[in-house]
């Protein structure tokens, strides 16, 4: 019997081998009894083993997490909030849809309310429904064990987060290699293919090469050895790749790059060292804590303190929240958006928050007192919101300076990732500007990052691309500031001739693409531009 | 025992989820039943259900009436006055 060969997208590179694990959407059956007392008796007992649950969790939680899965547990526990399912379990409805309605009955109460303070809780009230159910129906979030090639519709990224991925793959039918989760396994080195099309349910076991986007399920001895080969060959070359990642980043030229880092969770930075690079250049702070909401202002500030202090003298460059797009926060990010990349994400949603915002700059004002913080904007899309930052900025820091708490002044830089701010960029007044290539093709091209069918349109060595790079290093030259660039192409070896002739020089990439990055600078051969 | 008291909602966000679950806490330390409402003539609401208390969304500036029953029903209106007016012992920025 011959195997199975399957083509997808590389997501993130690499090579793995082992049992298939079928990751199954949080959806199961339920078997009605036919009887009132024991549909009863079911229910009571999946309430009590989804607040034993929610107690288990809440105890490894902290701050604004510890404080949602609280409340939840107050809310699951109090007999009202069941009372109207027993009702119809009486009268002879099912557990499972008796609990439904009765919470669907409790959330449109909360979406009714006129405040947003009341509309949010929705989300728990949703995640409390859920966790019942998924008792009732026996569906649950399966841990994923370790060395396996995990296949899934879609994997959320705190589900991604929560497990250990030693020797294992990452194969999603839908997804993009521009969504968040492929973005964590890029910077994790967790082989991924996206949009793979074929029955992957068939199989046992399965070979990925994930930079060729191929999968061969249950391959024959003679394939494995194959593989095997061409693994060894892909990890040796890597080796020779990584002894020069101490070094510098020169071209052929001599020409110095900037190298910087993107990352996600100060975790990451526990096994890197600031030799390999040039500072950080893109701190994603919506990912930096799993909990469900923006932890308090104490909290942030330890988390980039330690960000700063592990750069040292290197520039660390921090995003405010990020949210919404593909990044919801439940309970801040605008629900049913007909079109969330086009709708409240970026600044827009956390200066429609201030409270949240002001808190995340306080907390970095004085983190910058540690460090060589540099504050950066996301989706700024006309020059008066990166006026009214600096403004909250402004307020902040003079807040700060009233309450004697140490701090200081960070750099204000924005994100050049909206066509309007790529195209009239003398109009920002920004302390330097970062390229965040990925919104930035998705909006010039009109192609959805997250729809495997039109990524492919979705290149950042466009033409109409290049020119707006291009419009944006020649500010900075002018007027003497900084321009980096952070989306995916910074870090990928066919891309990077392009952006360096474009006349970008600092480049921001996950720091598992570090060594091949850098040997793409060094094979490239500077020409004049002009 | 009956007891009656009524406080106005000063805090910033009003009987939003923290502080809601702070009353029920501070009810249920009491064996007098509590019930509340936004206005003297009801409909009332038991204090104790964290649920119930949710449900009735009441926001900044509305002002809440008390009414208890029970050896210790003083003691308690005393109790829950006294937290509404305490803000819930949330810091909030001024």
């Amino acid at each position: 019997m011959s195997a199975m060969r399957i083509h997808g997208r590389c997501a993130a590179p690499g090579f793995a081998l082992g049992p298939i694990h079928r990751v199954v959407a949080r959806r199961g059956s339920y078997q009605p009894s036919g009887s009132p007392k024991t549909e009863a008796a079911r229910l009571a007992a999946a309430i009590a083993s989804a607040l034993a649950t929610l107690e288990a969790s809440m105890g490894e939680a902290n701050g604004e997490a510890r404080d949602m899965l609280g409340f939840q547990v107050v809310m699951l526990a109090d007999a009202a909030l069941a009372e109207r399912a027993f009702h119809a379990i009486e009268a002879g409805d099912r557990a499972d849809q008796a609990w439904a309605t009765a919470l669907d009955q409790e959330i449109a109460g909360y979406l009714d309310s006129t405040e947003e303070y009341f509309r949010a809780r929705a989300s728990d009230l949703r995640d409390i429904k859920a966790r019942v159910s998924d008792c009732l129906t026996g569906a649950s979030q399966q841990a994923i064990p370790r060395g396996a090639v995990v296949v899934a519709d879609d994997l959320p990224p705190s589900q991604f987060l929560a497990t250990d991925w030693t020797d294992s793959a990452l194969l999603l039918r839908s997804g993009s290699p521009t969504s968040h989760v492929a973005i964590l396994a890029r910077a994790r080195g967790v082989p991924m293919v996206v949009g793979l099309n074929g029955d992957l349910a068939a199989g046992r076991f399965a070979a990925v090469d994930a930079a060729a986007g191929a999968v061969i399920i249950d391959p024959s001895p003679e394939e494995r050895q194959l593989f095997a080969v061409r693994r060894q060959a892909e990890v040796e070359a890597r080796r020779d790749v990584a002894l020069r990642v101490n070094e510098p980043a020169l071209t052929a030229n001599g020409e110095r790059i900037s190298v910087l880092l993107n990352i996600s969770d100060p975790r990451e930075l526990e096994a890197l060292d600031p030799a390999t690079c040039d500072g950080i250049g893109l701190v994603r702070t919506e990912l930096l804590f799993e909990g469900r909401s923006l932890p308090d202002e104490e909290r942030q500030l330890a988390v980039y303190r330690r960000i700063a202090e592990w750069a040292g003298s290197l520039p660390t460059t921090i995003r405010t929240l990020d949210a919404g797009g593909d990044k919801p926060i439940p309970g801040l990010t605008p629900e049913g958006e007909s079109n969330p990349f086009l709708g409240l994400r970026g600044v827009r949603l956390t200066l429609a928050h201030p409270q949240v915002f002001r808190t995340q700059l306080r907390a970095l004002a004085r983190a910058a007192a540690h460090g060589a913080i540099e504050v950066m904007i996301p989706m700024i899309a006309v020059p008066r919101e990166l006026n009214a930052v600096r403004k909250l900025m402004d307020e902040v820091v003079l807040e700060l300076e009233r309450e004697g708490k140490q701090h200081r002044r960070p750099p204000l830089g924005m994100m050049v990732e909206v066509p309007s701010a790529a195209i009239a960029i003398d109009r920002f007044d920004a302390d330097f500007y970062s390229i965040g290539s990925n919104d930035l093709v998705q909006y010039v091209v009109a192609a959805g990052r997250d729809i495997a069918a039109v990524a492919d349109l979705a290149k950042a060595d466009e033409e109409a691309v290049l020119r707006l790079i291009v419009n944006v290093v020649d500010h900075g030259v002018r007027t003497s500031r900084k321009v980096s660039l952070c989306g995916d192409a910074g870090g990928d070896p066919a891309i990077i001739p392009a952006l360096l002739i474009c006349g970008v020089r600092q480049l921001s990439m996950s720091p598992a693409l570090v060594a091949s990055a850098k040997a793409a600078i060094a094979a490239f051969r500077m020409t004049s531009r002009d | 025992m009956n007891e009656m008291g009524q406080a106005m909602l000063i805090n910033a966000v009003g009987l939003h989820a923290r502080p809601s679950v702070k009353l029920t806490q501070a009810a249920k330390t009491f064996a007098a039943s509590i019930e509340f409402a936004l206005s003297p003539d009801g409909p009332w609401t038991d204090a104790k259900s964290p649920v119930k208390v949710m449900r009735v969304k009441a926001s900044k500036g509305a002002t809440l009436y008390f009414r208890s029953e029970g050896a210790d029903a003083g003691a308690a209106v005393r109790a829950l006055v006294d937290l509404v007016n305490r803000k819930f012992d949330e810091d909030e920025p001024a």
